[in-house]
Formats: C-alpha cells, structure tokens, sequence
C-alpha cells in the first residue's frame, strides 16, 4: 500500500514547480500554467487526506469539487484578461504590463 | 514494493518531469502540452487514492476544458516579434527558484517532523463516496452554500469573461 507520506511529497514538489513558474514565467499564460500546477498540488492534499484519515468525512472530495469550480472561473477570466490585453498592447509579457506600477 | 507503489513512482516522476517542463519550456503550446501530462498524471493519483469521480472530473473539466482553452490563448496571443527570441523567464528567475526551493524544503521538513507521517494506514472501505458527495452537496447541513455560491462564481466569470474579451467599438482604428 502506498505511504500517506508519498502523496504530500509529490504534492509539495509539484506545488513548488507551479511557485517556480508563476514567480519566474514571462508570459502571462504561463503564469497562469504554473496556478494550475499549485491547485493540482492542493487537490491531491485534499483528497489524500480524505484516503488516510475520515472517508465518511466527505469534505475533502467537497473541497476539491470546489477547487475546480474556481480553477475553471479564474482561468477564463484570466484568459479573457490576457486576450484583451493583448488586443491593446500587442503583448502578453507580464514585465511590460505595468498600467498600474506606482 | 507492490504493483501499486510501481505505478505511483512511474505516475509521480512523469508528472514532476512535465510539471517541470510546463515552467521551463520557452514554446508556449509546448507547455500546455506538458501541462496535459502533468494533469494526467494527477488524475492517476485521484485513481490510486480510490477517488474515480474526481478522476473524470480532472479529465472533463482540466484536461477538456482548461488546458485546451489555455492552447487556444497561446495561439490567439502569438506575439511575432517576440516568437522563438523571447525569453522564458524574467530577470528574477533566481530569485523565483530560491523562494520555491525554500517553500519545498520548508514543506518536507515540516511533513517529515509530523509524528503520523509514514504511519497512518489507509481507511479500508471507500465505498458510496460518491453518493456521500452528492447528498453532501444538496444538503443544509452541507455543503449547499458552497455549492450555489461557486455556481454563482462560475456565472460571474462567464459575464466577465465576455465583457472582458469583448472588442469594443472605439478602439478598432
């Protein structure tokens, strides 16, 4: 049987390439690419926990139901944002987009 | 090592490896590939923790809708200039790699000092989960306001999207 410990390992690795990408990408949409990555890494938090400790419990399904509801709504918001600023702009590299830098 | 510990190990380096090539890869469309792989991969270990619900909703809504909709951004948003001479990563890449190694370190350690770690055995029955879910879902003493609250976000998100991502009629010169 695999370890409870084998799954958070994974998901803290996989939660600090998504860090990595969204502090070091260039691109807005990879920005938004390495977000993904984060919320994955929670999701299997989520429903490991669910697996080792309480199955009657349902939150940990429930909380990773919602995590995709948001996931989904925060990439097609970020999406549209990306594409309007493109429209704008003609770029979608997030150092030169700083409308809003004091 | 039994079968099952086969296919984590298999299932958790392959989607370390494309997770790492989602955020190094310079080619756009060749990240949100890797990036397909890496959900794949997450959606075996939804399997592996006796989860297939939350494995199909990873497919249908990760896979089918958000990586693709992201591949249809980076083809929308191709900037010619900037088109294979762009460079991955910004001036604080350093930094970045510093501060998620720390955060990683900062993780296994605090995991590894947990007492519970290496020791806690699975529950032995999974079944009616689903079931569980779905009542959990529609009830009061649920989970019924996170429900009805996370329908409205996806509402609002969808009017926004489109307000936002609409062209408006001014700025066409």
């Amino acid at each position: 049987m695999i370890p409870l410990s084998w799954y958070l390992l994974l998901a803290a690795a996989l939660f600090a390439v998504g860090l990595f990408g969204v502090l070091a990408r260039k691109n807005a949409i990879a920005i938004l690419m390495g977000v993904e990555l984060m919320l994955n890494a929670v999701n299997i938090n989520l429903v490991a926990f669910w697996r080792y400790l309480d199955v009657q419990a349902i939150a940990g399904h429930a909380f990773a139901v919602m995590v995709f509801a948001v996931a989904a709504a925060e990439v097609a918001v970020g999406l549209a944002l990306v594409i309007s600023l493109y429209r704008r702009r003609q770029t979608v590299a997030a150092d030169q987009i700083d409308l809003l830098k004091w | 090592m039994t079968p099952m510990q086969v296919i984590f190990i298999i299932t958790a380096v392959a989607t370390v490896l494309a997770a790492i090539m989602v955020v190094s890869r310079r080619n756009l469309v060749h990240a949100a590939l890797f990036l397909v792989i890496t959900l794949f991969g997450v959606a075996v270990n939804f399997i592996l923790l006796d989860a297939p619900f939350l494995a199909v909703v990873q497919v249908l809504v990760y896979i089918g809708a958000i990586a693709i909709l992201m591949i249809f951004a980076v083809m929308l948003t191709r900037n010619i200039q900037e088109d294979g001479a762009g460079e991955a990563f910004n001036k604080n890449v350093g930094m970045a790699g510093l501060v998620s190694f720390l955060v990683l370190s900062l993780l296994v350690v605090t995991l590894g000092g947990w007492s519970e770690f290496r020791a806690l055995p699975p529950v032995a029955n999974t079944s009616g989960a689903v079931e569980a879910l779905g009542l959990a879902l529609a009830s009061a003493d649920g989970y019924v306001l996170a429900f009805e609250v996370a329908s409205m976000l996806l509402l609002g998100a969808l009017v926004g999207a489109i307000f936002v991502a609409w062209p408006r009629k001014n700025e066409n010169e």
